[in-house]
């Protein structure tokens, strides 16, 4: 029992400790930013395209199956209260509000966050982040940092671009292949989509969960035990560590976005 | 000697409770090859790192070139290590960059120079270590010894005034390591740099360097110069020298005596 609690208690003391070694490296992070910025075009853009880029086409084919199974979905439902022509409505609601942003951010979170953490983690291992320092480059300015906000920026296009092709994969169901009028489909879309509530709430979803996947990305490379198991372990932690992240800050980001509904 | 370009003075460090380092004086003076030698785990790369201002001396002073480094602030820290030059044990090569963007790195992130004398002073340095024609080569497709050269290329980049080695014979085959070795010679006499070599090769590194200090225990156990080392009767030396398994440096791990441990087995 004693046993036990000492455990509980060396866990929770472990947990808090990293939770402040995280702040403080994220205080560093964006202290060490600059280099980021004045360099963008040589630095960040690279990033830009590894995590944005490279994720383009998992996050295009999964907006789309998510917009095909929410068209299905919704054309189902609606029609018992015939309703069928506020599909577009429904897709693109469900899309922009939540599932562009929350399931972008976690694929996002699996496809660039883990390359993040594998490569820092990596370079870690080899000397090559020590090897950086000692030529008198600072590793947090120039390797973490465009890291860092290559991911932020990345994020919200992905989640827009997978909203996107959720609505298309929606119409292609809806109105193509089942039938429903495309007039409606789009007119109704539009009369209920709002631009600040929805759109805007959306993208700053997006990029609250660029900020977190890609802090934990970068956090879990540069932390990681420089070994084999050390770096495989690292990932998992970003992986699972993301994944709650997303899902917590979603729940209080609507909370907050749509307080006026409850 | 005079003219010292690295001083240590008495200094000591433990790593969590661990003392590495028990009160260590050394001194490498400018345009010599010093070597530091001792068994894994004898604090020698500790050193490297407390003079290249990685670790700070918790006792003890480390002078680089007058300035106390535990003392620089982080600024003054990076422009002093941007006149040091550090070869890592596995070259540390960055590996989404080619071998000349390898050597290019410290000169684009230090230098304002046009990108026309960059090519010109990477494919120098690199054709001092013979590898010019591998300038266009990825890491991943060198072998351990090239990719040594090639870091030696980049961390000479800058002409620095001090050159540190971290084991750099390791894993190499005998012509390679020939190669890194007057290699070694041959750039700290064309820069007029000092150079302080760690490592276990004890024949290869005599041949090229002017002073030895072995490290035991975390203390300077002897020094001299190679002729002086290859005469010593000192235990430590001779057991280094010889490659014997025993000695001052012990086979066995400290560890309760064996028959009392295998009696205790037994009795479950």
């Amino acid at each position: 029992m004693r046993n036990a609690v000492s455990r509980l208690g060396a866990w929770a003391i472990n947990a808090v400790w990293r939770l402040g070694f995280a702040a403080r490296f994220f205080f560093g992070l964006l202290a060490y930013s600059g280099q980021s910025f004045r360099r963008f075009r040589g630095l960040t853009m690279r990033e830009i395209y590894m995590s944005g880029v490279l994720s383009l086409l998992i996050i295009m084919v999964s907006g789309l199956f998510v917009g095909l199974v929410l068209g299905l979905q919704g054309f189902e439902t609606l029609q018992r209260f015939g309703s069928s022509d506020a599909l577009g409505t429904l897709v693109a609601l469900s899309l922009t509000r939540e599932l562009g942003p929350v399931v972008a951010g976690l694929l996002f979170a699996s496809r660039a966050g883990t390359a993040v953490t594998a490569e820092i983690g990596l370079m870690k291992t080899t000397e090559q982040l020590k090897a950086m320092d000692m030529m008198a480059v600072n590793p947090v300015s120039r390797v973490v940092a465009p890291r860092f906000w290559g991911g932020v920026f990345a994020m919200p296009l992905l989640a827009a671009l997978f909203s996107a092709m959720g609505v298309f994969g929606g119409w292609l169901i809806g109105v193509v292949l089942i039938g429903v009028d495309g007039g409606s489909f789009w007119s109704q879309m539009q009369a209920a989509v709002d631009f600040r509530y929805d759109i805007v709430n959306g993208v700053i979803k997006s990029f609250v969960f660029g900020v977190a996947v890609s802090l934990i990305a970068v956090f879990e490379g540069w932390d990681c035990v420089p070994t084999a198991e050390g770096i495989s372990r690292a990932i998992t932690r970003t992986v699972v560590s993301s994944a709650l992240a997303i899902l917590a800050l979603d729940f209080v980001l609507t909370s907050f976005m749509f307080r006026e509904l409850s | 000697m005079s003219d010292a370009l690295v001083e240590v003075r008495n200094v000591s460090f433990a790593y969590q409770g661990r003392q590495v380092l028990r009160g260590v004086d050394l001194v490498v003076p400018r345009g010599k090859v010093v070597a530091i030698m001792g068994g894994s785990g004898s604090g020698k790369t500790t050193l490297l790192s407390l003079i290249g201002g990685q670790l700070r001396a918790q006792v003890g002073e480390v002078r680089v070139d007058g300035q106390d480094v535990a003392a620089l602030p982080r600024d003054a820290l990076y422009a002093m290590r941007r006149r040091m030059g550090m070869l890592f044990q596995f070259g540390a090569l960055f590996t989404d960059l080619s071998v000349f963007d390898n050597v290019a790195f410290p000169l684009r992130e230090h230098t304002e120079l046009p990108e026309e004398l960059i090519r010109d002073l990477v494919l120098m340095k690199l054709h001092a270590v013979g590898l010019r024609g591998a300038a266009k080569l990825r890491p991943s497709e060198l072998s351990g010894g090239m990719a040594r050269r090639v870091a030696l290329a980049r961390a000479t980049a800058l002409d620095p005034m001090l050159m540190m080695y971290d084991e750099p014979f390791a894993g190499l085959d005998p012509i390679s390591l020939g190669v890194i070795g007057q290699l070694i010679r041959r750039l700290n006499d064309a820069l007029g740099a000092a150079s302080i070599l760690v490592t276990h090769d004890v024949i290869e590194s005599l041949e090229i360097v002017d002073y030895v200090y072995f490290i035991g225990e975390g203390k300077v156990v002897a020094q001299g110069t190679p002729d002086e080392i290859r005469a010593s009767s000192d235990p430590y030396v001779h057991q280094f020298i010889y490659s014997e398994a025993d000695g001052p440096v012990r086979f066995h791990y400290p560890a309760p005596d064996y028959a009392a441990s295998l009696l205790r087995a037994e009795g479950g």
